[in-house]
């Protein structure tokens, strides 16, 4: 059962079940109690955190490939002729229809239209427009479903990334991987149930912050654990030197009877709560470096990931370990690739950007399928907004810029119950405004939860009076995006 | 207490009990509640959660989210003929059947259904019955006890109880009594002296101390240590550490870039204005007002320091205003939830949904902080500012003469934000949906006047008046909110347990009478602090034992009724202080710039745009290792991780309680962070030195740690443990050299090594036991 990992998440319930049972603590053993038994049965079930799918999901884990920084959908999934042909002319008034800008732009007096000096070509059977800086991901268009239409209301780095991540742009809110982890717990005892993964690309990059990945005001066994790219993996995870494993063990042995005995004292169920924790800790150390451990993956893999996987802290090595936490039954794999903030020098930049990360995400989609699981995990690729269709300063088409866009932008999302080979939403010829099925963040939210078997309005959480949901007070299913 | 006349008090009782049963399911709508009706039913304690909860989103104050036209939080709007049924009533008092509210919960028409069906919100049969004997018996509202300002109360009989010690005992005693209930014994002296200590100063007690409270047999012996720890400098910095997660202090901007700031000599005020006993009302209307008293002077000025510790962006390409009202935003919310325990945010888009709280309320009370002469965005991270205006700089000269409080290192002179207001009075906007290009109608300065009126005639029309209006005696908040959070500070929960809300959505209070004898009792003494945590703390319900019985379980398994002290885990901040005092490592000076101990390596480097100073982590060396958590630099987008773990807060916003967890990560870091590992090598290398048995290093080990002498049976399994250690290290020479690597401090000579890493890896352990990090 799903619910073992972070006992405190137990504790409560089981905080829950003898308040409910009315039972003393000296009337059950507790050593009962920390069985997946408890789990069984009905009035449990509805207690949150809620541990249990609202309906048969389609998906059962998430992996999100976060393009920080924004990366232009016009250089690659939007493809807009118009803009070569209109190129230096001024966005036209009526298209822009009062759009406010951010301040990097917001004075200039023109507004050069600028299209993607990147080819674009057809791929699949759907014809899916991709750019040549994706020629891996090109390959893939029969099994990716790209969304045009996606739409925010920030125009800047910090509350645009809040926003996606948290369901709101002020922050302190829980992040997406916080309320799976609340809804549906993790799969794997041994290992939390979100885990976060950092790497930096050379582009003009934008910081990252603990608050993406937050629990807000959920318990912070929901919180996001952030994998390094030290040889410690996961914080404060190794033996200290001089201690190896058999050490710890005795040491543990040593704790455990001394918290045995403090608790025959006190009887506080807290005391044996810790003395759980600490056993949890010790499976967690073997259970992570058996997953970081690259070793025993097989050449064609490491291929297909390309060399750069072998080195810690790149893309290509998260996008490698994010498919063997996901593998291993963590629900929410999150990772960041910093970089994407083309101000100026666009072409360039997105060119390494799309170097360090084409393939791997590619290799990702492909090994998940090779496996088996992609059908059942979903693959979620893209930014915070998007970039202007004209160039921010002077117009150089070697050397152009792109501003912040929020009105459209595109993603992708393969697996996990998605409808593959399909574009959906369409925006106009200036790849300015949509024209056709728009998707707000919200309604982006709902349809997540919805393929994780979760309902965004029955995902809830009371804090100080007022009940929360990743969706907040908006949000609705698109069904033409689900399979 | 007002709210509840003699009558209702032993229904109050009864419905204490079925809070207790389903105190943890609060989130949740369709509970089964298999309580006994109440004979008498209260809109206060009964019926107001469950209209509020369940029916005040659509029929409650927020005029223009209300459906149909009707309130049901006002008894003239209830009572009134349906706008959309002529002829029908929501409710008729003492007819049940003619009440369409009864019909609309009952019927099984889905399309009639209230609450819909399709807002997940039911109400369970419980609360039906409740609803209906309500309705029955006349339907009687009442004002919010919240906004009741507290009135005298008469203190409990205690009927000859020796148990109890002052006037807080005999009102806990009679609600436990009523619980059937009996309280703990006092708790033993070594366990006691712990709790206080870590409670006062948030520092352990040393053997010595321990030793005197031990052979001090005289009945004030208890009373004399809490005496010294009031007048012990670190109490100033106990008490601060919650202050500075109300006022969101910390050592960075915020936001994406995260530059540095200096607001560290606001900080050290705080401690100084704790350890120098300011009154509640001096201490919080120098941070609300200081610049605005007669003839500020620079202490005053920095207090103010509170309302500029917010976050502030340095993004290029922002849009000014929208994060200067962000800006103000937030002092209001945060004024709003530190003083009056009101969710005040939820009003910034449109009226409150639960509490009286109007959007043109909101702006009138954002106008008091909407009056600085400060910018979005001031420069970007290239830029570098450590302080945007308006701020003050602040000189050696002046930190030797009337700053003195202040720890600066340097010559620099030192600046620090603060608040001054503009000459000419900026007009405030209510702005539609919150958006800051959307400015509705213009408002003046005012508070929410269903909270208590803003008199223009007595009070100033500025922050000062703001202040004033906080702190007359007829308010019915302030002083309940501050002595509920210090309630909170000493035994884990508030007499009302939602410390940041006060309103209709948040828990009642479980001792409504106490609260308000305190709250009351406070006031009449000046607002002194020191006086209300000494009243506290010699309080035989905080002095008793933390033991745990089945009786306990079974009928309090919370501890709501406090009849057994609450054990609970040290703080983020406390479990660092406790690891350096007892290990002999502490630095105790106060103050001064922030410090970067041992910290994971790559964490600020993976996360960074790469702009401005804090970039990377460059960790600092020998003494600033070793401050207390409190000083650890606060990076808001990347806070110190082992903090993080133990629930420290990330000061993003205003927060008056932390939650408290036990996880794994938590067993990782006592048991893998270099700074633990330090602290259990040199408190091992110093006792391999001293002339004693090993039985006498391992007691004395156990009580700089645990701050008690270790039983037989304890005693029984520490030797052993150490002798195997032993052992296996004399075989494994390495190890013993790399355990003893373990930090940057400074190595004392050993005789030897296995022994004295033997020791060390015993320490460890005992460092590790839960006692040794929690108040028991």
């Amino acid at each position: 059962m799903a619910n073992e990992f972070f006992l405190h998440r137990l504790n409560i319930t089981r905080r829950h079940f003898m308040q409910k049972s009315g039972l003393a603590l000296g009337g059950l053993a507790l050593g009962s109690l920390l069985t997946k038994d408890l789990f069984k049965g009905n009035s449990l079930a509805s207690i949150p955190p809620v541990g249990l799918p609202h309906f048969a999901p389609k998906a059962k884990r998430i992996i999100y490939l976060f393009q920080n920084g924004a990366p232009s959908q016009l250089e690659i999934f939007d493809y807009k002729p118009k803009l070569n042909e209109m190129i230096g002319q001024d966005l036209p008034a009526s298209i822009r229809m009062g759009q406010r800008l951010t301040g990097m732009t917001a004075n200039q007096e023109k507004f050069p239209l600028i299209g993607s000096q990147i080819k674009f070509s057809q791929h699949g059977q759907a014809g899916t427009w991709i750019s040549d800086l994706f020629p891996h991901i090109s390959r893939l268009a029969d099994d990716i479903c790209v969304i045009k239409t996606m739409n925010t209301e920030a125009i800047n780095h910090d509350p645009a990334l809040t926003f996606i991540q948290t369901g709101a742009q002020q922050g302190n809110r829980p992040s997406m991987g916080a309320w799976m982890s609340y809804g549906l717990g993790s799969e794997n005892k041994n290992l939390p149930a979100f885990c976060v993964l950092l790497s930096r690309g050379k582009g003009n990059g934008q910081g990252v912050y603990s608050k993406l990945w937050t629990n807000g005001f959920l318990d912070s066994i929901h919180q996001g654990v952030q994998f390094s790219n030290s040889d410690e993996r996961v914080l404060y995870l190794n033996n200290p030197a001089g201690s190896d494993r058999q050490d710890r063990r005795a040491m543990l042995d040593q704790l455990s009877q001394l918290n045995a005995h403090a608790f025959d004292e006190f009887k506080d169920p807290e005391i044996k709560a810790k003395i759980e924790q600490y056993e949890m800790a010790y499976r967690m150390q073997t259970a992570v470096p058996e997953l970081t451990d690259l070793t025993k993956e097989t050449d064609s893999t490491i291929k297909m990931y390309g060399p750069e996987c072998l080195v810690p802290g790149t893309y290509a090595a998260n996008c490698l370990l994010a498919r063997k936490l996901s593998e291993s039954g963590v629900r929410f794999v999150q990772l960041y690739h910093q970089g994407w903030d083309s101000h100026g020098n666009l072409v360039n930049e997105m060119t390494g950007q799309a170097k360090d990360t084409d393939r791997p995400s590619a290799a990702l989609i492909t090994d998940l399928k090779q496996r088996g699981l992609l059908d059942e995990t979903l693959v979620i690729w893209g930014g915070e907004f998007g970039r202007t269709n004209y160039c921010q300063g002077k117009l150089d088409p070697k050397n152009y810029g792109r501003d912040h866009h929020p009105k459209c932008y595109s993603i992708f999302m393969a697996g996990g119950g998605i409808k593959p080979g399909i574009t959906y939403g369409e925006t106009d010829e200036f790849g300015y405004n949509i024209v056709e099925n728009p998707v707000p963040i919200n309604d982006f939210h709902a349809t997540v939860l919805n393929l994780m078997g979760l309902d965004h309005e029955k995902l809830i959480f009371k804090h100080l009076g007022r009940r929360y949901r990743l969706t907040d007070v908006a949000g609705k299913v698109l069904n033409g995006l689900i399979a | 207490m007002s709210i509840l006349n003699n009558n209702t008090k032993i229904r109050y009782v009864l419905w204490i009990t079925f809070v207790s049963i389903f105190w943890y399911e609060g989130c949740k709508s369709d509970s089964t509640k298999q309580d006994a009706i109440p004979d008498i039913v209260d809109y206060n304690i009964h019926i107001r959660p469950i209209l509020s909860d369940r029916c005040f989103k659509c029929h409650g104050p927020d005029g223009n989210k209300r459906k149909a036209g009707l309130r049901l939080d006002i008894a003239d709007s209830a009572y009134a003929e349906l706008k959309k049924h002529k002829g029908a009533f929501a409710i008729v008092p003492h007819d049940t059947k003619q009440s369409e509210v009864m019909r609309r919960i009952i019927t099984s028409d889905t399309s009639e259904m209230m609450p819909p069906p399709e807002s997940n919100l039911k109400l369970s049969a419980y609360e039906i019955k409740v609803l209906y004997k309500w309705i029955s018996q006349g339907a009687v509202y009442k004002q919010h006890w919240a906004f009741i300002p507290p009135s005298p109360q008469s203190v409990p009989d205690a009927h000859g109880s020796k148990w109890v010690k002052n006037e807080i005992d005999r009102f806990i005693l009679d609600k436990m009594q009523s619980k059937h209930l009996v309280p703990n014994e006092e708790s033993d002296k070594e366990r006691l002296l712990k709790r206080v200590c870590l409670d006062l100063t948030g520092l352990p007690p040393s053997i010595g101390m321990q030793d005197r409270f031990l052979n001090d047999p005289s009945p004030d012996a208890y009373e004399k240590v809490v005496d010294t720890l009031l007048a012990n400098p670190h109490y100033g910095e106990k008490m601060a550490i919650s202050w500075l997660d109300v006022a969101r202090y910390a050592d960075s901007h915020g936001y994406q870039d995260d530059g540095l700031r200096t607001m560290w000599p606001w900080r050290d005020w705080v401690i100084h204005a704790f350890n120098a006993n300011y009154s509640y009302e001096k201490f919080v209307t120098w941070q609300l007002a200081g610049d605005l008293l007669p003839n500020p002077g620079k202490e005053m000025l920095l207090a103010t320091g509170f309302n500029r510790n917010h976050k502030i962006t340095q993004e290029g390409g922002i849009i000014d205003e929208e994060y200067r009202l962000s800006y103000v935003t937030d002092r209001t919310n945060t004024f709003g939830k530190a003083f009056l325990a009101m969710t005040f945010e939820c009003a910034h888009c449109h009226d409150h949904k639960y509490d009286p709280i109007s959007q043109k309320a909101y702006y009138s009370t954002f106008a008091f902080f909407n009056q600085v002469n400060e910018k979005g965005l001031v420069g970007d991270i290239s830029l570098a500012s450590l302080a945007d205006p308006p701020k003050i700089s602040i000189t050696t000269d002046e930190v030797n003469s009337i700053l003195n409080f202040i720890n600066k290192k340097d010559t620099t002179p030192v600046q620090v934000m603060i608040m001054k207001d503009s000459s000419v009075v900026r007009t405030t906007h209510l702005l539609i949906r919150g958006n800051y290009d959307q400015p509705g109608d213009s408002v003046t300065f005012n508070t929410p006047p269903k909270i208590f009126p803003f008199d223009t005639n007595k009070f100033s029309k500025n922050r000062l008046g703001l202040a004033q209006w906080l702190f007359d005696k007829k308010h019915p908040l302030t002083a309940r909110v501050y002595v509920n959070r210090v309630w909170q500070e000493f035994f884990g929960r508030g007499l009302v347990k939602t410390a940041g809300d006060f309103g209709m959505q948040g828990e009642m209070p479980t001792h409504p009478e106490l609260l308000d004898w305190l709250a009351m009792d406070f006031m009449d003494h000046g607002w002194d602090i020191k006086r209300l945590v000494k009243q506290i703390v010699t309080s035989a319900t905080y002095t008793q034992s933390s033991k745990v019985t089945d009786q306990h379980l079974s009928i309090d398994p919370e501890n709501i009724y406090l009849s057994r002290s609450k054990r609970s885990r040290l703080s983020a901040e406390l479990i660092k202080d406790h690891i350096m005092a007892s290990s002999g490592l502490l630095n105790t000076e106060i103050g001064g710039p922030s410090v970067k101990p041992y910290q994971p390596k790559g964490l600020w480097e993976s996360s960074t745009s790469g702009r401005g100073q804090l970039a990377r982590y460059i960790q600092d060396h020998r003494q600033d290792l070793y401050r207390r958590g409190m000083y650890t630099f606060i990076k808001r987008t990347v806070p110190p991780p082992s903090m993080l773990t133990f629930d420290g807060s990330n000061r993003d916003q205003c927060e008056v309680r932390r939650t408290l967890t036990n996880t794994p990560l938590q067993a990782l870091v006592l048991l893998n962070d270099p700074q633990v590992l330090e602290a259990s090598r040199v408190l091992a290398e110093n006792l391999s030195n001293e002339s004693m048995t090993i039985n006498e290093k391992l007691d004395k080990a156990f009580r700089l740690i645990v701050c008690r002498k270790p039983d037989e049976k304890e005693k029984s399994m520490l030797l052993p443990f150490y002798e195997s250690e032993k052992n296996k290290l004399m075989h494994a020479p390495e190890k013993a050299d790399q355990l003893l690597n373990a930090g940057e401090y400074q190595h004392v000579h050993v005789a030897d090594k296995a022994v004295t890493a033997a020791l060390m890896q015993v320490i460890h352990t005992i460092y590790n036991l839960e006692e040794a990090v929690t108040k028991t």
